[in-house]
């Protein structure tokens, strides 16, 4: 018995040591250095414990810009481009012709790189001395004034950046949300004809309920994938998020832990565990609701 | 309601074109099925049976014919006007509705005039259930009954609209043996207690004998033969009919008349009447069969297979078409084992012979 316990140990080990060492421990640390009030990285000591931290940054005016930013962000291109997958994987699902043609199109942005897309994005959008860019000379067509979103209102680079991760993350949730409409059994749809269910009706009773489960997965990983956004604006908008008023929160922790003269480790680990608070808060509604209305 | 088939066919795209442009599901079909009776569509898999049904309910458009109900002709009305209940081989329930909104969803769907109120949604509802013996069990889903109480529930949702014809597509082949007995005679008492026109279809010939008023069988979307089903099973107008009925199978030797007798091998073993001298395909009913010393009818003598109620011998002969014999005996005759041989005499209404060219049946006088 005690021989095959050790075993077993044994097997486990690779695992526990890697997930221990950085995983576990890291974890363990961020709450630690949350907590230090006064911490300076060159000198490695701390004045007191408290959630003096905590105070700090939830009074700094780039932490609530960012707050504001990252909950507009999650706010609107979360349901945005679930809604928007649906209606796409639904037409791919009724068309027959060309089908395979416009699903590789939908996920070509998949495969695309962040950085390069964001590029792209900000080329498009980008208002400078020698162009309007792209999107303002169409503006312009129908009669519009050139607006600068990069650089220019508030309203316009949350635009941008809104317009941007609903392009990015489409691609994954159409895939997913197609092949959960191609898995719902046609005989449940011949049954609903021979009823002489009315197409609204089939797709809310019928089709919605089926394809639930994907729905909630895609829900739930697209509100903790909004959250983590930080690359996105960093390739729309630079390095310096704090100075367009684009930061994000994750982007606020990098920025804290490597601003000048070696950053803040404690304040950085103290806007991550207000994030993970947040997350883990949202994940537990999303939970509780799908208890009701997901049907697996 | 009674149903007219005229002239119906469907014909479906082939998809290796080498075999033809198109594969024929239902060829030209021309019977009527009466009002209020129990009907058996029954074929070997691929024969048409669920194309039929299917056009019937108005899910599949004919290539050419047409169907009446009654004196209406149906053919052009969309599924959900014609008044028929379908019920699907996999019953098709939803599976995050319970019992009870299965049952109500199509009565959900009424619109207009018919529209009802809640309550009486629930009451014609719950009225269905108890029909088919369901209704303990209104607020459990799908997944928490047995495939035989699902089937009811699909039987009760096809029903709930009061449709004037009832079909089901292979109601019987998701259960095991025991249940499909038990359920085999729910059908039967559900279409007595509610005189719907039914039609069902299934490939078990035990199935379709053993509830139905009429069967049609069918092959290779062509109809054989209709009627009763002991009618069919005494007079089977082709081979086809006479070995697809029958467990176990009727015995189907190579054969010749000659002079007014049947012979089999080099033994005369029947009188034949009427059947002018020729080839002939001899099949013989397993009960045909009656364990004679002195009997024409002599066949190697393989084994005996006790089966309780009767028993059954095991022989081989040189002139069958099949690989064995089976006839079935009486358990308290005796049957010498340790011999080579065993004899026989024909029981002429158990024997029926076709023409070896077209297969069709040769009546001989009895």
């Amino acid at each position: 018995m005690q021989k095959r316990k050790l075993k077993a140990w044994l097997y486990l080990l690779p695992a526990l040591l890697f997930l221990g060492v950085f995983l576990v421990y890291p974890l363990i640390d961020v709450v630690v250095y949350s907590v230090e009030e006064g911490f300076t990285s060159v000198s490695q000591t701390y004045d007191g414990v408290g959630l003096g931290n905590y105070n700090t940054v939830l009074r700094d005016p780039d932490f609530l810009q960012a707050l504001k930013n990252t909950v507009l962000l999650v706010a609107i291109t979360v349901p945005l481009s679930t809604l928007l997958a649906l209606f796409i994987s639904l037409g791919l699902s009724s068309i027959k012709k060309l089908r395979n043609l416009f699903q590789t199109v939908y996920f070509l942005p998949y495969v695309t790189n962040t950085l390069a897309v964001g590029l792209v994005f900000m080329l498009l959008f980008d208002k400078t001395e020698t162009t309007d860019g792209l999107i303002n000379l169409f503006i312009r067509i129908f009669g519009g004034g050139a607006v600068d979103f990069i650089d220019g209102p508030y309203w316009a680079k949350m635009f941008v950046m809104c317009f941007y991760t609903v392009w990015v993350v489409l691609p994954f949730k159409v895939l997913i949300l197609t092949s959960a409409l191609a898995s719902v059994d046609e005989t449940y749809y011949k049954a609903a004809r021979m009823d002489g269910t009315r197409k609204g009706r089939i797709f809310l009773r019928i089709t919605l309920p089926m394809i639930s489960p994907m729905i909630f997965y895609l829900v739930i990983t697209g509100f903790i994938g909004a959250f983590k956004a930080y690359s996105d604006a960093v390739a729309l908008f630079g390095t310096n998020l704090n100075a367009a008023g684009m930061n994000t929160l994750v982007g606020y922790v990098y920025d804290k832990l490597y601003s000048e003269g070696g950053g803040s480790p404690a304040l950085a680990s103290a806007a991550a565990l207000i994030l993970f608070a947040i997350v883990l808060t949202i994940t537990c509604i999303n939970l509780m609701i799908s208890k009701k209305k997901v049907h697996y | 309601m009674k149903i007219r088939l005229e002239n119906l066919t469907k014909k479906f795209p082939n998809r290796d074109k080498k075999q033809g442009d198109f594969v024929i599901a239902v060829n030209n079909f021309d019977f009527e099925i009466p009002d209020g009776k129990l009907v058996g569509l029954l074929g070997p898999s691929g024969c048409g049976k669920s194309t039929t049904l299917n056009l019937i309910s108005g899910l599949e458009e004919p290539t050419e014919g047409k169907i009446f109900f009654g004196e209406d002709d149906v053919t052009q009305i969309p599924p959900e006007s014609r008044g028929v209940g379908l019920v699907f081989q996999n019953y098709a329930l939803y599976p995050h509705l319970t019992v009870q909104q299965n049952i109500m969803f199509p009565l959900q769907n009424l619109r207009g005039a018919e529209k009802l109120s809640k309550d009486e949604m629930k009451r014609r509802a719950l009225e269905a259930a108890k029909l088919v013996q369901i209704d303990t069990l209104m607020e459990r889903k799908p997944a928490e009954l047995s495939g035989g109480q699902q089937q009811r529930v699909a039987i009760a949702r096809a029903l709930v609209k009061m449709p004037k014809v009832l079909l089901l597509d292979e109601p019987l082949s998701n259960l095991d043996a025991r249940l499909r007995l038990q359920t085999r005679e729910e059908i039967r008492r559900i279409q007595k207690a509610t005189k719907i026109t039914t039609i069902f279809v299934t490939h078990d010939q035990d199935e379709a004998m053993s509830i139905s008023d009429l069967i049609v069988v069918m092959k290779d979307g062509v109809v054989h033969q209709i009627g009763k089903p002991q009618e069919v099973y005494d007079h089977p107008t082709n081979l086809f009919v006479a070995t697809f009925l029958g467990t176990p199978s009727i015995n189907v030797f190579n054969a010749r008349v000659q002079e007014e007798q049947l012979y089999i091998g080099k033994e005369a073993v029947l009188k034949t009447p009427g059947i002018a001298d020729s080839n002939v395909i001899a099949a013989i009913r397993p009960e045909g069969f009656l364990l004679d010393r002195e009997g024409p009818f002599t066949l190697q003598l393989d084994r005996v297979e006790v089966m309780g109620r009767d028993t059954s011998v095991v022989c081989g002969h040189e002139a069958s078409m099949s690989d064995v014999i089976r006839a079935i005996v009486r358990t308290d005759s005796v049957v010498d084992e340790d011999k080579d041989t065993v004899r026989f005499t024909l029981i002429p209404s158990k024997v029926h012979l076709f023409d070896p060219a077209t297969e069709e049946d040769l009546p001989f006088t009895l």
